[in-house]
C-alpha cells in the first residue's frame, strides 16, 4: 500500500470531522434526533407527512454552508471526473440504497458507530467494502 | 417541535455542513482517493470518521440515559437492530453509488450552493431513487 502524501490531510480532516460529531452531539443532546443526513432528506419525502419543518431547517443549513464558510475563507477546491451518466447513476443508487439500508455516512457511519451499534457497523461495512470494490473495479480493471 | 428545537436543527446543519468542508469531503477526489486501496491511497477520511466518532461516543452515551432531550424533546434513538438482506443489499447499493462519484448524502447538499453543476445532476438523481423507494414501499404497504 503507497499513501498519498500529496493529498493526505491528518490534521484539517480531523478537525472537520469533531465539527460533524459536535453537530451530532448537539442534535441528539438538544432536538432527540440521528443527525443522518439520507433520513433527515427522505423522511420529507415520505407519507405521512409530519415534522417538516426541522427538516428542512436543517437541510437548509446544511446547503448554506458553502456560503457562510464562504465568507470567512476561500473554498477549498474539489475535482470530479464523473461524467453526467455515472453521476446519475451514481446518484440514483445512492437514494435507493440509503433508503433500503436506513442510513448513510453520517447516520450509519458516524451516529451508528458511535452508538455502537452491530447493525450500523454492518451496514457500513458494507458500504465501504462496496466502495472499495467498486474503485478497484473502475480504476485496477476497467482502466 | 418548538421554534427553538427549529432553530437547533438549522444551526446543527450548518455546522455539519461546514464540517464537511473543513474535512476536505465535499471533495469527490479526495473521497475516491481513499477507497482507491490498491492505488495511490488517502487516509484522510479515516481521520474524518475518527474525529467525528471520537466526540459522538461521548454524546450518545450521555443521550442513552436520558429519555427527554435538553430542550425537552423526546430521544428518538433507533432501536432497529435486525441485520437483513434489506439492510445489507441497501448499504451495498448505497456503496456503489458512493464509489461511482465520490458524492454521499451530506457532501453534495453541502456542495448545492457552491459545486457547479455536478453535485445538482448527482442530488437531483439521488431524490428520484428517494422517490422510486418511497413508491415501491407504498405499493407494498
Amino acid at each position: 500500500m503507497e499513501i498519498d502524501w500529496a493529498h493526505f490531510t491528518p490534521w484539517t480532516s480531523l478537525a472537520g470531522g469533531v465539527l460533524i460529531g459536535l453537530a451530532a452531539a448537539l442534535f441528539v443532546m438538544f432536538n432527540g434526533r440521528i443527525a443522518g443526513i439520507s433520513g433527515i432528506l427522505g423522511g420529507l419525502l415520505s407519507w405521512p407527512k409530519g415534522d417538516t419543518t426541522w427538516r428542512l431547517a436543517f437541510l437548509a443549513g446544511l446547503v448554506a454552508a458553502p456560503l457562510a464558510y464562504g465568507l470567512a475563507l476561500p473554498l477549498p477546491d474539489v475535482q470530479s471526473d464523473a461524467g453526467t451518466a455515472v453521476l446519475v447513476a451514481a446518484g440514483l443508487l445512492v437514494g435507493v440504497g440509503t433508503r433500503y439500508g436506513a442510513g448513510c455516512t453520517s447516520g450509519h457511519g458516524v451516529c451508528g458507530l458511535s452508538r455502537l451499534s452491530p447493525r450500523s457497523l454492518a451496514a457500513t461495512l458494507a458500504f465501504m467494502g462496496a466502495g472499495f470494490g467498486t474503485v478497484f473495479a473502475l480504476r485496477h480493471l476497467m482502466a | 417541535m418548538r421554534i427553538v428545537n427549529i432553530l437547533m436543527a438549522l444551526v446543527v446543519g450548518l455546522l455539519f455542513g461546514i464540517g464537511l468542508i473543513v474535512s476536505g469531503m465535499t471533495n469527490p477526489a479526495k473521497v475516491t482517493g481513499f477507497l482507491d486501496l490498491a492505488g495511490r491511497w488517502d487516509p484522510s477520511l479515516a481521520f474524518v470518521m475518527g474525529g467525528a466518532i471520537a466526540v459522538g461516543l461521548v454524546a450518545f452515551r450521555l443521550a442513552g440515559k436520558r429519555s427527554k432531550s435538553l430542550l425537552d424533546q423526546p430521544m428518538r434513538l433507533p432501536t432497529a437492530s435486525l441485520i437483513d438482506r434489506r439492510l445489507l443489499a441497501g448499504s451495498l447499493a448505497f456503496g456503489v453509488g458512493w464509489g461511482l462519484a465520490g458524492y454521499c448524502p451530506g457532501p453534495a447538499l453541502a456542495s448545492l450552493a457552491s459545486g457547479g453543476a455536478k453535485p445538482l445532476i448527482f442530488t437531483a438523481a439521488m431524490l428520484a431513487g428517494m422517490a422510486i423507494f418511497e413508491l415501491l414501499e407504498r405499493k407494498r404497504r
